[in-house]
């Protein structure tokens, strides 16, 4: 195997790694949401050091095979393209630690009725499978896999709106807690940015493997 | 400009040190060491030295002093590539180690040079022996004119061994590590010389091999093929330092990046810089060094 070929697989590697700690961090940062687990929010609060500095990691690591390789066509952009992801990734991360930052404040469990309604748990669900769609799109190079993300994002924006129009009906009906209120559109906000960032990645997938350029296009085909 | 020259000594000092004292073994290791030394090939067991350092090495040609105050060490198993422009001294350093600049008139070198810590220009040595140690591949292929299968053993022969089996089995085991054996299994008695360029460099690497040295000195070993044979020499290099200790030459820095752990930066017969590859090709501390790689140099 030639010895770029060696060091892309290895960073191909190290982003799936990323991919699966921030998935991971969301997933805690949602069970301590619905479950009131602060113990586990503070779990999510100390790994997001290993995000930070798994995102350094993996910039240098670019940096490096861009310096020592000079590398050209699909090698070039899978480089661009992980350097980027990679951001994208922290980002999620962010999302999720965001997300923790909210529930350590939290007093009480939020009503389990009022989550159902705006459907938290499967605007998670959706997130989730977006990421596991960048991550078998990336493993494989399957472009088929990277564009089922677009769909899916649609479908968060819509359940986005449709939350915020629930949780303003709950004010309306004379909640007095709004705090807790306010801040659960927040977390709505931060999934449907998961989205968003996952949608981002996709576009990133499809670049580095066909040399297309979906960025700011509204048909991502 | 002697203000210059004192940094970089003093870098090159500093370069040292940091080295030995990172290569410093706690207790711990070398109880740990001794207790397994027994059981491990020797370059493993040579590991926290340097297989080779040099000391305030200075070299002149009659008067033209070509290398001034080179101090480096050289860790086992690792590729060091020396870069820098014509005549910077890069190559006179690299043939310090075979001692092949004693062949050209007028050369004089003070300072020490130390490999496996024995001092290469003391009396004792023995050139022939010092030579099958350090093996040297040239940036032109050099085969002989005799069968592929001779070149390999060629080295075998000299030595006085006659053994028919043994050099059966090095000539297919250093043709297979310098990854040319598929390629010519069918047809070792064939003329060497009918060989594509690229397969006579891996022959001469073969051959280079051959006699077990533990070091080999390439000087610019690629410069005269096309990008593939190109390729495939450098991921020989990559695979032959598990074995080998390797320093090359070369003008090529994309070569240097790739290839190397560390890397050597030569100018004017001052040793720059001397550091990590990846450093040296992000972050290098002289700003020569950074002007040269990036190509602004002059």
């Amino acid at each position: 195997m030639a010895l770029l070929e060696h060091e892309l697989t290895q960073l191909k590697g190290n982003l799936v790694d990323m991919f699966l700690l921030v998935q991971k961090q969301l997933r805690k940062s949602m069970r301590a949401l619905t479950d009131l687990d602060k113990d586990l929010g503070r779990e999510v609060l100390f790994n997001e050091r290993r995000v930070n500095a798994e995102e350094l990691k993996i910039d240098k690591d670019c940096e490096n095979l861009i310096a020592l390789f000079s590398p050209v066509a699909i090698d070039l952009r899978f480089i661009f393209a992980a350097f980027k992801i990679n951001s994208h990734l922290e980002s999620i991360g962010d999302s999720a630690k965001g997300i923790t930052k909210m529930v350590l404040e939290l007093e009480t469990k939020y009503d389990a009725q009022l989550l159902e309604a705006i459907q938290l748990q499967k605007m998670y669900e959706i997130a989730n499978s977006m990421i596991d769609d960048n991550i078998n799109a990336l493993r494989g190079d399957d472009t088929s896999q990277a564009r089922l993300v677009f769909k899916k994002d649609d479908e968060l924006d819509s359940i986005n709106r449709h939350a915020t129009k629930i949780v303003a009906e709950h004010i309306a009906k004379g909640a007095t807690d709004l705090v807790p209120l306010l801040n659960l559109i927040t977390v709505v906000r931060r999934i449907e940015r998961v989205g968003d960032l996952s949608s981002n990645i996709a576009e990133e997938i499809i670049f580095y493997v066909e040399a297309k350029v979906l960025k700011h296009e509204k048909e991502k085909i | 400009m002697a203000k210059e020259c004192e940094v970089v000594k003093d870098y090159e000092m500093k370069a040292f040190s940091s080295n030995v004292e990172i290569e410093s073994p706690s207790a711990e290791a070398i109880e740990m060491k001794e207790e397994t030394a027994k059981n491990i090939s020797a370059s493993v067991s040579t590991g926290d030295k340097f297989k080779i350092e040099t000391n305030n090495v200075h070299c002149w040609y009659s008067d033209f002093h070509v290398l001034r105050n080179v101090s480096m060490g050289i860790k086992p198993n690792t590729v060091t590539a020396l870069i820098g422009p014509s005549g910077c001294g890069k190559s006179t350093f690299l043939r310090v180690f075979n001692r092949m600049n004693d062949l050209i008139e007028g050369f004089r070198i003070e300072g020490t040079v130390l490999i496996d810590s024995k001092d290469i220009f003391s009396r004792e040595i023995v050139i022939n022996e010092l030579r099958k140690k350090v093996g040297m591949v040239f940036q032109k292929p050099n085969p002989f004119p005799k069968t592929i299968f001779e070149n390999v053993a060629y080295g075998l022969r000299v030595n006085g061994v006659s053994h028919k089996k043994f050099i059966e089995e090095t000539v297919e085991r250093s043709l297979r590590q310098a990854a040319l054996w598929e390629e010519v299994k069918d047809k070792l008695q064939k003329n060497a010389l009918g060989l594509s360029g690229g397969q006579q460099q891996r022959l001469c690497i073969a051959r280079a091999i051959a006699v077990e040295p533990s070091i080999i000195l390439m000087d610019e070993p690629t410069s005269a093929l096309d990008p593939i044979s190109n390729a495939k020499i450098e991921e020989l290099i990559y695979e032959l330092k598990q074995k080998y200790t390797i320093i090359i030459v070369t003008h090529n820095m994309q070569q240097a990046a790739r290839v190397s752990d560390k890397t050597a930066f030569f100018y004017l017969g001052d040793l720059v810089e001397y550091d990590e590859t990846k450093i040296i090709f992000t972050n290098p501390k002289q700003e020569k060094t950074q002007n040269y790689i990036t190509g602004r140099f002059g």
